[in-house]
């Protein structure tokens, strides 16, 4: 059955044939308007509660955040983190050039290499698009600056984000990528992949019991770094 | 994947003296409702939200052909591939061809219940292409070679003691000594072994929550990261979907995805939420060279127009087998196909027809927890009466059921004669009833006592109480 032959039962079952141009038209219309429904009141607060929402969630998801006063502070706190964690400080580090911008030296202990993630890569930095308060979901959009192996292949992501890219509700997040980016391919915004990540990976297949760590990352951390004024207080 | 759904009443026999499926079921029972009650106590809009996951999916299946177009186009715009398939075979042989087109040795897979629909892991290896599941609970379902018995926890009816064994059966190169103390010990071998199944995959298949119209995208939702691995690291990455899958656009979605986790697992958000939009793009250092989606009807066109329309809303969220007792009592397999549970009595047999599944719908006691837990309200009891109604029509039922029913049905007509004869029953078996007050046995009743005593009434009929409360009422 072609394509034709499918559209034509799902005519028959709706009694009708194609539509016609002008119910067309209504329907593009609202696609190019995708008007937003309900959202939910949690994330409806001012920005310092919401970057503290932002926080909260990921912590309630098992993840974890460090909050940082400047982009200069990232190698020590990426630093501290690792040894706290008993972690090796060879790094996979996303091309991105906000990234790129940090005092890395600073820290001669930590070994950056700039790429995706390999296969044997324990740890990894990626760069944060933009958090969503209301569940602490990070938005990591796959890029040539943020290839999306470093969400998955190693045993940690350790992701820096700033805290003026927290965002309330998903549908701010999406009208950050909208306004922002544009495809080479399709010249929409939607780019090949964009990850929603809510803590590190886990599964409750076994004895319905939840254990971390199932495929992807077995720890997810976050340095948020307050560029945002009216977050902080 | 062959159906078993005729044999329910034996399935169920069978699960209802399985002791250790017994014990899963009561192990998972109070979690999977109560951690849907937290999530949803925990968002006081979720009601508004249930209202408009239905209008949502209402809307896109009155304009699904548009959407459906308009999505294929963007697909296409983005570099991808739709293949158009009617029927099972056609999107088996769909993904076959794309397989070897890739010159594929081994396939992983993400969960998908449309890939069990088709049986595609049987074709693949009748081809010699070696498919490979990597959620947790399908890969140790391809171990045991057992069918899922949920939708979205297929592996809940297995025990600790079952990993294990199948895990030292199987993993053969690993020492036989090794211990597993903790259930992690086994999520961690597992993990090794796919990891390297996952970097060495030709193609990578998953299945998709929703299509999105408005970008010619696919989502899937995880919590282990597989799917995501799936998809990332082969050269290929198919997409299977079936065609009332498509919204219109991202915030659709959102507005569904916010049903979609705290009526399946009880969290706010899945782990991971991920869309897909065509292959990698100029630069990109990773990502799959091509994509495809093999979109299915599978009967579900048949549906449009019908009672049965608004089973297409369905999200595969399995809150209405969680919270179903007929389900808890007997287990998924026992309902003999893909999709167990409520959701699954109504869909079954629409799409491997009432003959073969007609004893699903009878499988209720229409407590009605599943149309009200529903994120779309999908009214599934009025569609099991439906299709307790076609059975019935078409002569399907057993000979001493429709005698039975048109017995009751001569009753029914003549209210005098109704209330005359219930009461005298009533009267009787309460006398007979006697201290007990209930039956260990009662002829014609069997089927009922074979397994608990039967109450004896108490008193008179709902009639007479009903008419006695209204007089009292207007007494007063």
């Amino acid at each position: 059955m072609t394509r034709e032959a499918i559209l034509g039962a799902i005519r028959r079952g709706l009694r009708r044939g194609e539509l016609p141009e002008d119910q067309k038209l209504g329907l593009r219309a609202r696609m190019a308007a995708h008007p937003r429904h309900l959202i939910p009141a949690r994330s409806r607060i001012p920005r310092r509660e919401q970057v503290l929402l932002f926080v909260r969630n990921v912590e309630k998801e098992f993840g974890t955040v460090t909050r940082v006063a400047e982009a200069a502070d990232v190698p020590g706190s990426v630093a501290d983190y690792l040894a706290g964690q008993n972690l090796p400080t060879e790094l996979a580090v996303a091309p991105h050039p906000e990234l790129r911008d940090i005092p890395w030296s600073d820290r001669p202990l930590l070994r950056l290499r700039e790429g995706r993630a390999e296969a044997t890569d324990l740890v990894s930095v990626q760069h944060g698009y933009a958090g969503v308060a209301e569940t602490g979901t990070l938005m990591l959009p796959a890029a040539p600056e943020r290839p999306t192996t470093l969400n998955l292949l190693p045993d940690t992501e350790i992701v820096v984000l700033r805290t003026s890219r927290v965002v309330g509700a998903y549908e701010e997040a999406w009208d950050l990528l909208r306004s922002e980016r544009r495809d080479a391919v399709t010249g929409g915004f939607m780019p090949r992949n964009v990850m929603l990540v809510t803590g590190p990976s886990r599964s409750a297949d076994i004895e319905s019991t939840l254990e971390l760590g199932a495929h992807g990352p077995r720890r997810l951390h976050i340095v948020l770094v307050d560029d945002d004024q009216t977050a902080l207080g | 994947m062959l159906a078993t759904s005729p044999a329910f009443k034996e399935n169920a026999a069978h699960a209802l003296a399985d002791a250790g499926l017994q014990k899963a079921l009561n192990r998972t029972r109070p979690q999977s409702s109560g951690k849907r009650a937290a999530a949803v106590a925990a968002l006081p809009e979720f009601e508004r939200l249930r209202d408009i996951g239905r209008d949502i999916k209402n809307h896109t299946l009155a304009n699904l052909d548009f959407y459906l177009e308009t999505w294929a186009d963007n697909v296409e715009r983005a570099g991808g591939h739709v293949h158009w398939c009617g029927t099972p075979d056609d999107a088996r042989a769909a993904v076959l061809k794309i397989c070897q087109d890739a010159g594929a040795r081994t396939v992983t897979k993400g969960k998908s219940m449309i890939s069990e629909e088709l049986g595609i892991n049987e074709h693949l290896e009748k081809h010699g292409i070696a498919p490979i599941e990597t959620d947790l609970g399908e890969y140790i379902l391809q171990i045991r070679n057992e069918p899922p018995s949920h939708i979205i926890g297929p592996a809940f009816h297995l025990n600790r003691e079952d990993w294990e064994e199948s895990f030292r059966k199987v993993h053969t190169d690993l020492p036989v000594d090794r211990v597993f103390n903790e259930r992690r010990d086994i999520m961690a071998e597992a993990r090794t072994l796919l990891r390297a199944k996952f970097l060495a995959a030709d193609v990578g298949i998953t299945g998709a929550n929703f299509l999105i119209a408005e970008t010619g995208s696919s989502v899937i939702v995880t919590n282990e990261g597989n799917g995501d691995l799936t998809q990332t690291l082969p050269r290929v990455h198919v997409v299977l979907a079936s065609i009332e899958k498509v919204v219109p656009t991202l915030e659709d979605a959102t507005s569904l995805l916010r049903l979609l986790a705290r009526s399946a697992t009880g969290q706010d958000f899945s782990v991971y939420t991920t869309f897909s939009t065509g292959g990698k793009r100029p630069g990109d250092l990773d990502g799959p060279e091509e994509y495809h989606v093999v979109l299915i009807d599978g009967g579900r066109s048949a549906m449009i127009g019908t009672e049965f329309q608004d089973m297409l809303r369905c999200i595969r969220c399995a809150a209405c087998m969680n919270h179903c007792p007929v389900y808890f009592s007997v287990g998924g397999h026992s309902y003999g196909w893909v999709y167990p549970g409520p959701m699954g009595s109504v869909l079954t047999p629409s799409l491997i027809g009432v003959e073969a599944a007609g004893h699903l719908p009878n499988a209720s006691t229409f407590c009605g927890k599943c149309e009200s837990v529903c994120p779309v309200k999908i009214p599934l009891p009025k569609m099991m009466r439906h299709w307790r109604e076609r059975e019935f029509e078409r002569h399907l039922s057993p000979q001493s059921v429709r005698t039975n029913l048109k017995l009751w049905a001569w009753f029914a007509r003549r209210p005098a004669v109704y209330r005359l004869a219930t009461r005298a029953a009533t009267k009787l078996l309460g006398l007979l009833g006697g201290k007990r007050g209930r039956f260990r046995s009662l002829p014609f009743a069997g089927g009922w006592t074979g397994g608990r005593d039967l109450p004896a009434p108490e008193g008179d009929t709902f009639f007479a109480r009903y008419a006695k409360a209204q007089r009292a009422a207007s007494r007063s």
